[in-house]
C-alpha cells in the first residue's frame, strides 16, 4: 500500500481505514523517512484525528475527493496554520505560521491528511538537499548519493514509499530534478496554475508548486486537487482546475514530439542518460507518436538568465527575514544595524547568502541594465523559442538532468557546476510552461528521468503522454531496496 | 543688500504630496484602515510580511487614482506597473515598499490656482491682487505607506524603539508637481487647492493632523532671469501648512546665504526643525540609498480600460474652481465670498440648499460665509459635522429678510441653532423676539429716548452725527432688540432733523 493508487483502492474498498493507513505511514516516516533525512517534521496526533474524521466521511459515502483519507507531506516551504515552516533555514527555525497556506487548505478541504514536512535546500536554493539545517537527504536508491533538490525530501519519501504523494516546489527544476534522481514522477505546472499563497517565496516569477507521485495518473489526481484560481495570488491564472484524468486514454498516435537539437549535443549529457532518454522517446514513437526536430536557439543562455532573475527576486524576497518580527533574531544585539547584520549572517546558510549577494548586485544602480534588464530580454527570447517550437510539435522531450544522482558532497564546493546542471529544467520556469519528469530507466542502478515540456496550460497533454509511456513500461514499479539502509547511512555519517 | 532673498533670487519649488486614499482596507491586504486604534491592531499577515504571503491590489484605489487624474486634467495610463523599492527599515516589514516607479497610473496634468500677481507680495493690498496660475502635475502614482517607528523614550523606554504597523500598507497616492511654484505662499495655495479637490472628489480626507496629507518640498534658487535651475534640496515630511511655509522660508534663507557668500548648494535631503525654524541636512544625495527598483513579480501590470475611465468621468462632481465661477455668475457673489463657499463640497452644497430654501442667494451667502463660518471655526467643526439643516438656517434668514426678526437677534439665536437645532420661528415666538414694526410703538420709544438724552439730540441737530448711533442703541435697548434698526434710524432722523435728511448719517 505504498502508492496512492493502492491506498485509494484500499480506502474505498474498506480494506483498511485512513487511521490505519496514517498510523502505518507515520511509522514509516519516523523510520525510513527520518533515516533518509527526508522527513523533518511530523504532526502525528493531529493527523490521526483528521484521519478519524476522514474515516467517518468514507464510511458515510461522503468522501470529499479521490484523495480523501490519504496521507501526504508538505515541503517545508509551504505554510500551514499552527505548524512550523522552516525552509530548512536557521532563520525560520522558531517560526510557526499564524495562517493557512493554499496547499494545506486545499488538500485538507479535499480530505487529504497532512502528516508533516519534507527536507529541502534552504529556501529552495540548491539541487541536492544538502543546504539544510536538518542535514542532507539521502537517495533511497543509493544513500551515498543525493536525492536532488531542492524538493529532495519530497522525492525521497515517494521513492521510499513513505507516502503515496508529496508536494514539491519548482523554481528552476526543484521538482523535476529530484524526481529524476529518485525515479518518481514530478510535475511543474504552468506558472499560475497552482496558487503560491502560503509558499515561501524564492523567486516569485518562477516558483510553482507541483505534485510528486509514482504515476502520471496519480499526478493528475493531485494536480486536479491543488490547481485552480486563487484570488489571494495575483499571478494565479483565472481558470478552474483542469479535468485531467479523462485525458489519460493511452492514445498518443499522431502526437508530435519535438526534440530540441540543443538538448542532444555531444558531450553535454552523460551518454548513459542520453541512451535511456532516447529509448524512452522510441517507446513513445512506437506507440504512435511522431518525432520532429525543433530548435531552442537560446538554450545556451538559459542558465545565466535564470540565475540573474532568480537571485534578483530572491534578494528582495528574503529581505523580510530581518529578525524584527518573527523567526530568529541574533542575541545580545546593541543596535538596529547589528540586529540586521547578525540575524541575517547567523540565520542564512552560505548558498542563500551567495544568492542574496548576487541578486543585490544585479539589481544595483549601474548594473541593472547589463544584468537584470538583459536577463528579462533573454527571457522573452526563450519564451519566443518555445512558442515557435510549439508551432511544429505538441510537446518537447529530452533529459531532465544531464546525469543521474551525484554523490553527496560532490558539488558542494563548486556551485557553478551545480548551477550548470539546470540547463534542461530552468527554461520551463523562465517561459512559465508545464513540464514533467518521468522515470525512463536506470543507469548503473540509478534512475534516469525523461522530461516532457508542453505549451502553457498543456498539463493534460503532458500527462496523457506520460501515462501512455507508463502503460508500456514498468520503471515506475521498481522499488529501491531499503533493507539495511539505516545501517549504511549511519556508517556514512560516521565516516564523515 | 536687500533683506528679502526673493528680491535677488527666484525661488523654484516642486512639491510631492502623499495623500492617504479613502478606502476601507489597505492597498494590498484586507486589513482595515483606521486611525487611532491600538498599535498593531489593524494588521494582516500580509502587512507583517509573513513568509508566503502575497499582495493583492485593492481595486478601489484604481478608481480613486483615476478620479484625481481626471480632476487634474491628467492622462490616465492604460498600463501601469508596481515596482519594489528595496531598503531595510523596521517599519517596512517586507524590506521593500511597493510603489509605482517608471510607469505611474497618472501623468501630465495641471492645476489652476489663484495666487498674488506679485510673487513676493507683502502688503495686504499686494496680496489682494491675484491672478490664476497653472501648476503642472508631473505624475501621480500609487504606493503603500510604511508603519511607524516610535522612538519616544516615554513610551518605548530609554533606548528602545517600538513599531506600530497599523499604517503599514495604507494606500497612498503620491502627487508630484512640476517645479512651477515660486514662493512659499504659492506652494501653500497649491496645497490648499489640491487638498480641497481631493476632498471634493472623495479621494482622500486629507486630514493633515492624521498624517493623511503630507508633503516633501524640492527647493532651489536661481538669479532672476536665469534659465537653468539651481541645485535643489528636498525637505521631507512636512505635515502642516504652517510647517510648509516655515520650512520653505527657512530653506530659501539658508540657500541664499550660501549663494550670497559665493558658495554652492549641495544636493541633499533636509529636515525642518519647527522649534528653531531652521532646515538641516538629513543626508547628502551622494550617500543616498540605491533602492534597486524592479517590477514586483507578485503583481501583474494594472490595466485600465477606456470605458472604466469614462464611467468615472461621468460621475465626477463639479470641482471647486468650476463651482466658484458658477457661484459668482449664477448668484452674483463676490470672488472672496464665492471662494469661501466652495472651500468644501459640504459648504457649497449647504449654501445652495439654503439659498434655494430662503430664496435669497445673497443673504444665504452672507450668513454662511460670515456668521455660520464663525460658529464653525469656534467649534472647530465642518459643515458636514452639523446637525443644522439648510432649511432651518433658511427659515432664520427668511425671518430677517421679512423684517420679522432683527439681524442682531437672529445672530444671537444662531449658536443655539448650531448646537441644538430647533425651529427658529417657534423659538422667536417663545422668547417674544418678534421684531416690532408697529410705528406707533417705535415713535413712543424714540420720543422717550430723545427726552432722556437732550444733549446728544442737540449735537445731532447741530450737525454732529456721532451721537446718532448712541441714540439708536438706546432705542434698540428699550425695544429689547426687537425694533427694526432701519425703522428706528429713520424715525430718529426725522424727529431730530425733520424730513428729507434721512440716510445721510452713517
Amino acid at each position: 500500500m505504498d502508492s496512492l493508487t493502492s491506498q485509494r483502492a484500499g480506502l474505498e474498498s474498506g480494506e483498511f481505514s485512513s487511521v490505519e493507513l496514517v498510523e502505518a505511514t507515520l511509522s514509516r516516516a519516523e523510520a525510513e523517512g527520518r533515516t533518509l533525512g527526508a522527513v523533518v517534521g511530523l504532526r502525528g496526533e493531529s493527523a490521526l484525528s483528521e484521519a478519524a474524521a476522514s474515516d467517518s466521511r468514507l464510511r458515510a459515502g461522503e468522501a470529499r475527493s479521490p484523495l480523501e483519507g490519504t496521507p501526504f507531506l508538505l515541503k517545508d516551504n509551504m505554510v500551514m496554520q499552527g505548524e512550523p515552516t522552516t525552509c530548512a533555514s536557521k532563520i525560520l527555525e522558531p517560526f510557526i505560521s499564524p495562517y493557512e497556506g493554499a496547499m494545506a487548505e486545499k488538500l485538507r478541504a479535499a480530505g487529504a491528511i497532512v502528516i508533516g514536512r519534507t527536507n529541502m535546500d534552504e529556501f529552495a536554493m540548491g539541487s541536492s538537499t544538502e543546504n539544510s539545517i536538518f542535514g542532507p537527504s539521502h537517495n533511497p536508491w543509493d544513500p551515498t548519493r543525493t536525492c536532488g533538490g531542492s524538493s529532495g525530501g519530497a522525492a525521497a519519501v515517494v521513492a521510499a514509499g513513505v507516502t503515496g504523494y508529496a508536494l514539491g516546489s519548482d523554481t528552476g527544476g526543484s521538482i523535476r530534478q529530484p524526481a529524476s534522481f529518485c525515479g518518481v514522477v514530478g510535475m511543474k505546472p504552468t506558472y499560475g496554475r497552482v496558487s503560491r499563497f502560503g509558499l515561501v517565496a524564492f523567486a516569485s516569477s518562477l516558483d510553482q508548486i507541483g505534485p510528486m507521485t509514482r504515476t502520471a495518473r496519480e499526478c493528475a489526481w493531485v494536480l486536479e486537487a491543488i490547481s485552480g484560481h486563487d484570488e489571494r495570488d495575483s499571478t494565479s491564472i483565472p481558470e478552474p482546475a483542469p479535468r485531467l484524468e479523462s485525458a489519460l486514454d493511452g492514445d498518443v498516435s499522431g502526437l508530435r514530439i519535438g526534440l530540441p537539437k540543443e538538448y542532444f549535443v555531444e558531450g553535454g549529457t552523460d551518454p548513459e542518460v542520453l541512451a535511456r532518454v532516447h529509448a524512452g522517446i522510441k517507446e513513445l514513437e512506437s506507440a504512435g507518436a511522431k518525432i520532429v526536430e525543433v530548435s531552442l536557439p537560446h538554450t545556451e543562455y538559459v542558465v545565466a538568465t535564470y540565475y540573474l532573475v532568480a537571485t534578483a527576486e530572491a534578494s528582495s524576497n528574503l529581505a523580510r527575514y530581518d529578525g524584527a518580527r518573527y523567526g530568529r533574531r541574533a542575541e545580545g544585539v546593541q543596535d538596529l544595524d547589528e540586529m540586521y547584520r547578525r540575524s541575517r549572517s547567523e540565520g542564512f546558510g552560505d548558498e542563500v547568502k551567495r544568492r542574496i549577494l548576487l541578486g543585490t548586485y544585479v539589481l544595483s544602480a549601474g548594473y541593472f541594465d547589463a544584468y537584470y534588464r538583459k536577463a528579462q530580454q533573454v527571457r522573452t527570447l526563450v519564451r519566443n523559442d518555445f512558442q515557435k517550437a510549439f508551432d511544429t510539435c505538441d510537446l518537447i522531450a529530452g533529459p531532465t538532468y544531464p546525469e543521474t544522482a551525484f554523490g553527496l558532497g560532490a558539488k558542494v564546493d563548486d556551485p557553478v557546476s551545480m548551477y550548470l546542471g539546470d540547463i534542461f529544467t530552468v527554461s520551463a520556469n523562465l517561459a512559465g510552461l508545464p513540464a514533467i519528469s518521468i522515470p525512463c530507466g536506470f543507469a548503473e542502478g540509478r534512475p534516469v528521468g525523461l522530461q516532457l515540456l508542453g505549451p502553457a496550460l498543456g498539463e493534460a497533454g503532458l500527462l496523457r503522454a506520460a501515462d501512455a509511456f507508463q502503460r508500456r513500461t514498468d520503471f515506475h514499479e521498481k522499488r529501491p531496496v531499503l533493507d539495511g539502509i539505516s545501517e549504511r547511512i549511519q556508517e556514512l555519517e560516521k565516516a564523515r | 543688500m536687500s533683506q528679502d532673498p526673493m528680491d535677488r533670487y527666484e525661488v523654484v519649488i516642486g512639491l510631492e504630496v502623499h495623500t492617504h486614499l479613502k478606502t476601507d482596507s489597505k492597498l494590498f491586504s484586507p486589513a482595515p484602515v483606521r486611525y487611532g486604534d491600538l498599535p498593531n491592531h489593524d494588521v494582516h499577515p500580509i502587512d507583517l510580511a509573513m513568509p508566503g504571503v502575497l499582495p493583492v491590489l485593492n481595486q478601489k484605489v484604481v478608481g480613486l487614482a483615476i478620479r484625481l487624474g481626471l480632476a487634474t486634467h491628467s492622462s490616465i495610463q492604460e498600463r501601469s506597473v508596481f515596482s519594489r523599492k528595496n531598503y531595510f527599515y523596521p517599519d517596512l516589514p517586507k524590506g521593500y515598499q511597493i510603489s509605482q516607479y517608471d510607469e505611474p497610473v497618472v501623468s501630465d496634468g495641471f492645476l489652476d490656482i489663484e495666487v498674488p500677481t506679485k510673487v513676493n507680495a507683502r502688503s495686504k493690498k499686494e496680496k489682494a491682487e491675484t491672478c490664476v496660475k497653472r501648476v503642472g502635475i508631473t505624475r501621480a502614482h500609487l504606493e503603500e505607506d510604511a508603519g511607524k517607528s516610535i522612538h519616544d523614550t516615554a513610551v518605548a523606554g530609554s533606548d528602545a524603539t517600538l513599531i506600530d504597523l497599523n499604517r503599514a500598507g495604507v494606500p497612498l497616492l503620491e502627487i508630484v508637481s512640476e517645479p512651477d511654484l515660486r514662493s512659499a505662499s504659492e506652494a501653500v495655495a497649491y496645497l490648499r487647492s489640491l487638498r480641497s479637490i481631493l476632498r471634493y472628489i472623495d479621494v482622500s480626507d486629507a486630514d493633515m493632523e492624521k498624517g493623511q496629507f503630507r508633503c516633501d518640498a524640492n527647493i532651489s534658487l536661481r538669479l532672476h532671469g536665469e534659465s537653468e535651475f539651481g541645485t535643489r534640496t528636498e525637505i521631507k515630511n512636512l505635515n502642516s501648512f504652517a510647517s510648509i511655509e516655515g520650512a520653505i522660508h527657512a530653506e530659501v534663507i539658508r540657500q541664499s546665504e550660501i549663494l550670497d557668500d559665493g558658495g554652492q548648494i549641495v544636493q541633499a535631503t533636509m529636515l525642518y526643525d519647527v522649534d528653531r525654524n531652521r532646515t538641516r541636512v538629513m543626508r547628502l544625495k551622494e550617500n543616498a540609498d540605491d533602492y534597486r527598483y524592479f517590477d514586483d513579480p507578485d503583481l501583474i501590470p494594472l490595466q485600465i480600460e477606456e470605458a472604466f475611465i469614462e464611467a468615472i468621468r461621468s460621475e465626477l462632481p463639479e470641482l471647486p474652481e468650476q463651482k466658484r465661477v458658477r457661484f459668482a455668475e449664477e448668484y452674483n457673489l463676490g470672488s472672496a465670498e464665492a471662494e469661501i463657499l466652495v472651500s468644501s463640497r459640504s459648504m457649497a452644497d449647504f449654501f445652495e440648499e439654503t439659498a434655494q430654501a430662503c430664496d435669497s442667494a445673497k443673504a444665504a451667502a452672507n450668513w454662511i460665509s460670515r456668521d455660520l463660518r464663525r460658529e464653525l471655526n469656534e467649534r472647530d467643526l465642518e459643515v458636514s459635522d452639523l446637525e443644522l439643516e439648510p432649511v432651518v438656517l433658511a427659515k432664520l434668514i427668511r425671518l430677517v429678510e421679512d423684517g420679522r426678526l432683527t439681524a442682531k437677534n437672529a445672530r444671537d439665536l444662531l449658536p443655539e441653532l448650531v448646537d441644538r437645532g430647533g425651529d427658529p420661528e417657534q423659538i422667536m415666538q417663545e422668547r417674544n423676539l418678534e421684531a416690532v414694526s408697529d410705528s406707533g410703538l417705535i415713535d413712543t420709544l424714540v420720543q422717550t429716548v430723545m427726552q432722556e438724552n437732550g444733549e446728544a439730540v442737540e449735537l445731532v441737530r447741530s450737525g454732529d452725527d456721532k451721537p446718532l448711533n448712541f441714540l439708536m442703541g438706546k432705542v434698540m435697548q428699550a425695544s429689547q432688540g426687537k425694533a427694526s434698526p432701519g425703522e428706528v434710524r429713520k424715525t430718529l432722523v426725522e424727529k431730530i432733523k425733520g424730513n428729507g435728511t434721512s440716510g445721510e448719517v452713517s
